[in-house]
């Protein structure tokens, strides 16, 4: 059989067998019983050439309404963000992508340097002193700040707000059931965080209080106030995080949170059907050594030169086996580098500029919907989404705008059951005024 | 800083330059002070590099050249499965339909891509034997929890509540032991054979009423095919329990063997190993999990299927353990992985296996007179060597990978698995030449060569990289994590 991945020539195979002493590579395969040996070829569809292959899957993409065609408010955690160009680029280069891990620090110098750049860039983004190299995504990076906070405080009780992504906080839920801790929800007082339940629910068993910040709503959580309360009962502070916003809003590790997590998605990463993305995972240095995942650290060759390492690999999985701090190996290493080559493109002030852009938008696109007579529910500060209720499914209505070009926001009903006919709006300073004008006359049209 | 350092992106920095160009800001503005809480602004700046696009460029571009990728030369890294990344992959998963859509999108308006996710779930169904496909797990990690919390499960359901120990062989990766304990089991080891096999009187022995699996690897991190198979998955579900199938290594029975016929009832594959994900320098992988009908409705949610000409995303799974991630998996990757298998079809799939195997078992050969050689047997798609008699000489196996690099190799998987001493572990995959093949038996020899004349420059080495050793005691004692001006 010839194909283009697989160089062996048939005069290849005979003098390889020859070498090893054996007439045909079927006596290779003598040690699997015969009962279970695979006979014949699998069911599967046959192989097809590089252009029949592209042009069937080009097809089979285009029957997906995508986000270059269609103008897109849809946020709940994957945002349509500027991407530099160059992102693309550079992550394109196969010295990175098609690289394994830096197990071998002295020819992985590049990807080890690009990490601990990446880590110092969540930092300052994040306001705290030790980031990981990444998590899988925001969803799996909270669980894990849950797990290493029961870990750390030897409580079993997770306090979470009702406000955090509904997807993340079923993540929590599947991994707290490995590790036998209780999640607790705390309820949504008009789009925050009912702090004065929180305040009767946080004890002495209780490990984490976990928040989203913008939550999933869009407001600014008040994490002063909440960090008082938690801290008053030595529970964890733990912050979901859109990176993004905290080139504008004042992050987390300023008011005291002791891990940060979150998805760098919003930093140079395609939405791609939702994932692969890029979890982050940030904490204070006294729980350095807890953090699960892998880190790049800094240190010096024999002649002095500087190079970076795996560092403090005792906590992890390969080398603690049953006692390690997470099971994480491979992790978004690829989409870490893009989120930093986007980082280092916005720099200190494209970042700050570009958040700020969320805000301006988002606020013109909800006092637009307040012009044209739709409500605007749990009104407040926001970062870039806000909650307008309709008077149809929300469901019908995306479908309808759809036709006219618009991918509409999205069905809280699915999640908060007196939230049907609530529609979460996404406005990123990828929307044009004409863009937003249109998207609000459509909807002001279906909404009369 | 030493005049050979690379510099940070940081050190770069100079006010004033920008490398972005962001849309237009065409609504009117407002004051940031009153669309904010007091005290919600925030006042000290990030301390992001201001650097131009070409100054980033070039930035990367030097990193890059001090980074070995697998297209930057050999990589027979043990395990890791480090075969050629077809460039049609990239390509397909950048096309606008699978890139830029988002996963809360209506489902009529994603149609192709869950027609993608529900084909793929049917080949990877036929090539493990296995009911039904969860592509949901991020990586092979993920997996290995995911499939853990399913049998988990499974066993509740069952009232069977004291079924918390999974077994696991002495020669297993770490990540088994560390999986177990995210699903809220304890481990338990079973020994491996003078053979390098499960030692089935060992096996006997460790199974009970409190058995909730075995994990396994088929063939083994050794690369040897668990001959007794049969017995092994017949002991564990006499006693109850289910078997889990690690993929890792299902690059050496493809078409040969499948999990599903060989007793196991639950699988994860790594989409970037066997199906040329690509590793990305550690990620994203994808790490789809396959079960037997009887752990189907444990499945985490939702579940993509097929209704009538629709796809749809199937989120009335009453059992289900929940989800193991937000969304539905690393799609993008799983697109690249539907791409090699379409690429290959039943008999490029045939092939692999057969190139792979081939490969190892004929380098195994021809190092044989040069290393010592722990289990003299057919391997599958890789082998492992033990440095002994070079350590003999005083020089260790990390000497060895380490003189490697200066033949321009990434080195074979070191140290792993750990019941064999001074471990070198070779996987050569099937996308390399035999005349590859040849100039890397031919380094190890000369390896193996000065060893016995000339030990200092394999114990010094690498003499041509663009740093020397580097001193990792240090790195671990007084951390740096980040870098502060």
């Amino acid at each position: 059989m010839k194909h283009r991945y697989l160089p062996m020539t048939e005069q290849d195979k005979k003098d390889m067998l020859e070498t090893i002493g054996v007439e045909a590579v079927d006596e290779l395969f003598g040690d699997i019983p015969e009962k279970v040996r695979f006979k014949g070829d699998y069911q599967i569809k046959p192989a097809k050439s590089e252009t029949a292959l592209m042009k069937e899957l080009y097809k089979l993409a285009s029957r997906n309404a995508d986000l270059k065609e269609n103008v897109s408010f849809l946020g709940a955690g994957v945002y349509d963000h500027y991407i530099p160009v160059i992102v693309d680029h550079v992550i394109s280069r196969s010295e990175f992508y098609t690289a394994y891990t830096p197990y071998q620090p002295e020819i992985s110098q590049g990807e080890l340097q690009a990490i601990f750049e990446f880590q110092t860039m969540i930092c300052e983004l994040t306001g705290m002193e030790v980031a990981n190299s990444s998590m899988y995504d925001g969803g799996t990076a909270l669980a894990e700040a849950a797990m290493l906070s029961a870990g750390h405080t030897r409580r079993k009780t997770i306090v979470i707000s009702s406000a955090v992504h509904p997807e993340y906080r079923d993540v929590l839920k599947t991994y707290a059931k490995g590790q036998y801790l209780e999640v607790v929800e705390i309820p949504v007082k008009n789009g925050i965080t009912d702090v004065d339940v929180l305040k009767e629910m946080v004890n002495k068993d209780v490990a984490a209080v976990i928040v989203q910040y913008p939550n999933f709503f869009g407001r600014i959580e008040p994490l002063k106030e909440l960090e008082e309360i938690i801290h008053e009962h030595k529970a964890m502070f733990v912050v979901s995080s859109n990176p993004l916003s905290l080139g504008v809003l004042t992050p987390p590790g300023k008011f005291g949170a002791d891990i940060v997590v979150g998805d760098a998605q919003v930093l140079g990463i395609p939405s791609a059907f939702g994932g692969p993305h890029c979890g982050y995972f940030a904490v204070t240095s006294k729980l350095m050594r807890k953090v699960p995942g892998r880190l790049v650290g800094q240190t010096t060759d024999e002649e002095g030169r500087r190079g970076f390492v795996l560092t403090l690999q005792a906590r992890e999985q390969h080398i603690r086996r049953d006692k390690a701090t997470s099971n994480i190996c491979s992790n978004q290493a690829l989409n870490a580098l893009a989120a930093s080559v986007a980082m280092t493109a916005l720099g200190k002030n494209g970042v700050r500029e570009m958040a700020a852009a969320n805000i301006q938008k988002a606020n013109y696109a909800k006092n637009a919907f307040k012009q044209v007579g739709i409500e605007v529910v749990y009104d407040g500060h926001l970062f870039n989404e806000f909650v307008i209720k309709l008077n149809k499914p929300v469901k019908e209505i995306n479908q309808m705008l759809l036709q006219k070009g618009i991918i509409g926001g999205y069905d809280l009903g699915r999640d908060y059951p007196d939230l049907a006919n609530h529609m979460l709006v996404a406005v990123t300073e990828q929307r044009t005024k004409e863009e937003i004008d249109t998207f609000v006359k459509e909807l002001g049209d279906i909404h009369a | 800083m030493h005049n050979q350092d690379q510099q940070l992106i940081f050190e770069q920095s100079t006010p004033g330059r920008i490398g972005y160009s962001l849309p237009e800001m065409d609504v009117p503005e407002t004051d940031l002070n009153g669309l904010l809480p007091e005290g919600y602004l925030r006042e000290e700046e990030p301390a992001l590099p201001e650097v131009s696009e070409l100054d980033i460029m070039r930035h990367y571009t030097s990193l890059s050249k001090r980074n070995h990728g697998l297209d930057s030369g050999f990589y027979p890294l043990g395990s890791c499965t480090m075969k050629y990344n077809p460039k049609i992959n990239e390509n397909v998963a950048r096309y606008n339909g699978f890139a830029h859509i988002h996963p809360l999108q209506d489902e009529s308006s994603v149609q192709g891509a869950l027609e993608l996710m529900y084909d793929l779930q049917q080949h990877l169904k036929e090539i493990t034997g296995m009911d039904e496909v969860t592509l949901q797990p991020a990586a092979g990690a993920h997996g290995e929890w995911t499939g853990l919390m399913l049998i988990r499960a499974f066993h509740e359901a069952n009232g069977d509540v004291l079924r918390t120990k999974v077994i696991i062989p002495d020669s297993a990766h770490g990540t088994n032991p560390a999986s177990a304990s995210v699903a809220g089991l304890d481990t338990v080891t079973v020994k491996s054979n003078e053979n390098g096999l499960v030692d089935l009187e060992d096996l006997r022995r460790v199974v009970g009423d409190d058995t909730a699996a075995l994990m396994l690897t088929n063939p083994n991190t050794l690369g040897l095919f668990e001959e007794h198979i049969i017995e092994i998955a017949e002991i564990v579900h006499g006693a109850g329990g289910k078997v889990y199938y690690d993929g890792a290594n299902l690059n050496a029975v493809l078409s040969k063997a499948r999990p599903g016929d060989m007793g196991f009832d639950v699988v994860h594959l790594n989409l970037h190993k066997t199906f040329t994900g690509p590793h990305g320098g550690g990620g994203p992988g994808s790490g789809p999990v396959g079960v037997k009908a009887d752990l189907i409705p444990f499945l985490p949610k939702p579940v993509v299927s097929k209704q009538g000409d629709e796809y749809v995303l199937d989120y009335d799974r009453p059992q289900s353990i929940g989800r193991v991630k937000p969304f539905y998996g690393n799609f993008g990757i799983n697109v690249r992985a539907y791409t090699y298998i379409r690429s290959m079809g039943p008999d490029g799939l045939k092939a692999v296996t057969e190139n792979a195997v081939l490969n190892a078992n004929y380098m195994m050969r021809r190092l044989a007179e040069y290393y010592d050689l722990p289990f003299d047997r057919h391997c599958k798609h890789e082998f492992v060597l033990s440095g002994k008699r070079q350590k003999k000489l005083g020089v260790r196996t990390l000497d060895i990978a380490k003189r490697l690099l200066d033949f321009g190799y990434h080195p074979p998987t070191i140290y792993f698995p750990l019941n064999v001493e001074e471990c070198i572990m070779i996987e050569p995959t099937e996308t390399e030449s035999k005349e590859t093949l040849d100039s890397f038996i031919d380094a190890m020899i000369q390896i193996a060569k000065e060893a016995e004349e000339n030990p200092e420059i394999v114990q010094e080495a690498p003499h041509t990289t663009v740093v020397s050793r580097l001193d990792e005691t240090t790195a671990a004692r007084k951390p740096i994590l980040r870098y502060q001006a």
